[in-house]
């Protein structure tokens, strides 16, 4: 956990009384739509189809037990008793009133949380790997340099206003959880050939509707000069990212305009006169904010001790459970746990008052008071006693959040879609219900093993459609909802933008044309371990194509 | 900025109403005939033409405290009586979400709602 200071709290408490002051200032008539507007947006806070909805950062996906619990506070007293945790490692709540919002506001900011950085042209909440700091795989904590560059930039005069939002993600792992490549700006620390730690800077990564996967400008960046180099990148777009077009004016157009090399000789020309000035991380600085993060106090265990074996040979479902939900942890005896917000039928992401309550509890229990989100819309438990885990397994269980279906097909990442939100074109959410419910069944997933869908209710492509291994994209055609579908998209190491298989479906037929394409996947890949997407990229889309579109 | 009346020429080519959300909670809200808001779509101002769409529009855009964002929307006239949604868009701004909400009874009653969500 990351120990917030006085500084933080002031910082965030005098957020809450400007705040206060302006939503009255609105609701007296003393300000306008117009002029509130831009206000409300630099908290969060959006008018939606239905209510206002405030969106909160939890940075870098960490939550202490603490804070789950006011967010579940809010979401029994200002909402309606349930929260939606997005792709962005950020939570919404999509009932909130203006009148209550202060309060609200006030609520989170006692546990240090805020939605500053969660809308707006700004530098928006820094995401990283939601296994950071536990990962077995992992180099350094990447959460680390993603609060360091959080503090620089939040409020930071010359990046309120940027030509568009800007997304910052950081990864420290050789498997991409992070999604870097569709940033704006990523981060990826590794070593070089000389064995020296450093970072890979990706720019100009981003879906919605131009999408791109960001560029490496530079592929050994010291751990020294990340400020400076994220500082150049941010004025270099500052100058020359477009504001005439909205629709061109995230970075991923400049770069592409520009091209990645010629954008890079730019940032490194105002790099030049900055990188070694007041922005360089020496060891001190970097160590002291490292200082500020606390890790548990873990026992000297052993690996698979006796009475978790002997637990996942008695039970099947836990077995399964273990197999599907349970990894590696860079320490012996401890696992990390994903709780999947995914249940059969339910809302992708979604989780009630009750269940973050008695998550809560489960991680003050199980996991040192510490909870991950991540941007799969699953939530983790970071630090879990492998001899806990069967106890820990009933509880989930009770809960609701024990589905073994972590990165099978029924692992739906879904946007709020047209059922919540004012800029979505078709619904999201039913669609992955239906979904849920035709591959219900846990040994088919199973069989057809790791399958990514991925659904946007619109262009803007909060769902990822881009990047799913199937993508769903909803579209309005003649006032009817309509949705393409794309193959071949992946968010990882080797991420790829996924290849549309041909004219948009209407609404009643997406699951079908899902079922089709499994059944597709199953009669022509190679061998039972050949995966969904390594089928797609060994075949191309055409045969998926042929079986979707030959019976319609 | 620009005022939405002066933005583009209103057309109209069927039964509309004026429709925002309410300041202080968002709810989604139609414009009356005596000028206030309504939360109930039946009660709403329906106008067939542009004039009716612009003076509607008018007195909407002159209450910013009351309402946010007032825009005109389509609607059906119902052999009944009733007025109904034009689009799915609006069915869904009139009846809320089309999925079950997971905290049910969390959810306000909502006077207008004939089911508790619509099933399309």
């Amino acid at each position: 956990m990351y120990v917030y200071d006085a500084f933080d709290r002031t910082l965030v408490n005098e957020r809450v009384a400007e705040f206060r002051d302006q939503v009255a200032r609105r609701l007296s008539g003393e300000l306008t739509e117009e002029e509130f507007k831009p206000l409300r947006l630099m908290n969060g806070v959006y008018l939606q189809l239905h209510a206002y909805m405030l969106r909160t950062a939890i940075p870098y996906g960490t939550l202490s037990s603490a804070q789950l619990r006011m967010l579940a506070h809010v979401a029994r007293k200002y909402d309606r008793g349930y929260g939606h945790f997005t792709t962005r490692q950020n939570i919404q709540y999509h009932w909130i009133k203006l009148e209550e919002l202060p309060d609200a506001m006030a609520d989170l900011a006692s546990v240090g949380m805020h939605g500053m950085q969660t809308s707006g042209n700004v530098v928006r909440n820094i995401t990283t790997d939601q296994w950071a700091g536990v990962a077995p795989d992992e180099i350094e904590d990447p959460r680390v340099f993603a609060e360091i560059i959080r503090q620089h930039v939040t409020l930071h005069p010359e990046f309120s206003f940027m030509p568009r939002k800007f997304k910052i993600a950081v990864g420290a792992s050789a498997h991409d959880r992070a999604a870097l490549r569709i940033h704006d700006l990523a981060l990826r620390l590794h070593r070089n050939e000389a064995g020296e730690l450093s970072f890979e800077v990706m720019v100009g990564g981003g879906l919605g509707r131009t999408p791109f996967l960001a560029k490496t400008i530079k592929p050994f960046l010291q751990k020294r000069d990340v400020l400076s180099y994220v500082e150049a990148i941010l004025r270099t777009y500052n100058q020359f990212g477009r504001r005439d077009n909205i629709y061109k004016a995230r970075i991923k157009i400049l770069v592409h305009e520009l091209g990645a090399e010629a954008f890079a000789k730019e940032v490194d020309a105002e790099w030049q006169s900055i990188k070694d000035g007041a922005l360089v991380l020496d060891d001190a600085v970097v160590t002291e904010i490292a200082a500020r993060f606390s890790y548990p106090a873990y026992k000297k265990l052993d690996d698979s001790p006796p009475e978790f074996l002997a637990a996942r040979r008695a039970d099947r479902h836990f077995d399964t459970w273990v197999g599907n939900c349970v990894a590696n942890h860079k320490v012996p005896g401890y696992a990390i746990v994903t709780l999947s917000l995914k249940p059969e039928g339910g809302t992708p992401g979604d989780a009630t008052a009750e269940q973050m309550d008695k998550i809560a509890e489960l991680a003050d229990r199980y996991s040192f008071g510490e909870i991950r989100v991540g941007h799969e819309q699953n939530l983790a438990l970071p630090h879990v006693e492998q001899r806990d885990l069967a106890a820990l397994w009933r509880a989930l269980d009770d809960i609701g959040v024990a589905v073994p279906n972590v990165n099978l097909v029924s692992d739906i990442i879904s946007c709020p879609g047209l059922d919540y939100c004012s800029l979505a074109n078709a619904r999201s959410i039913p669609i992955a219900q239906e979904l849920t419910r035709r591959f219900h069944n846990l040994d088919l997933q199973r069989d057809l093993g790791r399958l990514h869908i991925n659904i946007s209710g619109c262009i803007n492509a909060c769902g990822h459609h881009h990047v799913g291994h199937i993508g769903i994209l909803g579209v309005e055609k003649n006032g009817e909802e309509f949705y393409q579908i794309t193959l071949g998209g992946k968010a990882d190491e080797n991420a790829k933008l996924g290849d549309l298989i041909g004219p948009a479906v209407p609404y009643a037929q997406v699951a079908d044309v899902v079922e089709d394409i499994a059944a597709a996947y199953l009669e022509l890949r190679e061998r039972p371990d050949e995966l969904f997407i390594d089928t797609v990229k060994r075949t191309g889309i055409e045969p998926f194509r042929e079986r979707v579109y030959a019976a319609r | 900025m620009t005022s939405p009346l002066e933005q583009k020429k209103i057309k109209v080519t069927g039964p509309v109403v004026v429709t925002a959300n309410r300041t202080g909670d968002g709810a989604v809200v139609y414009r009356g005939s005596d000028g206030s808001w309504t939360e109930r779509l039946n009660a709403a101002a329906v106008v067939t033409d542009a004039a009716g769409a612009q003076a509607l529009m008018a007195g909407a855009l002159a209450d910013d405290l009351g309402a946010v964002g007032p825009y005109i929307a389509p609607v059906k006239l119902l052999p009944s009586g009733g007025v109904w949604p034009g689009n799915l868009r609006e069915l869904i701004r009139l009846n809320g979400p089309t999925i079950e909400l997971p905290v049910e009874a969390a959810a306000p009653p909502v006077l207008e709602k004939s089911a508790a969500h619509v099933r399309l």
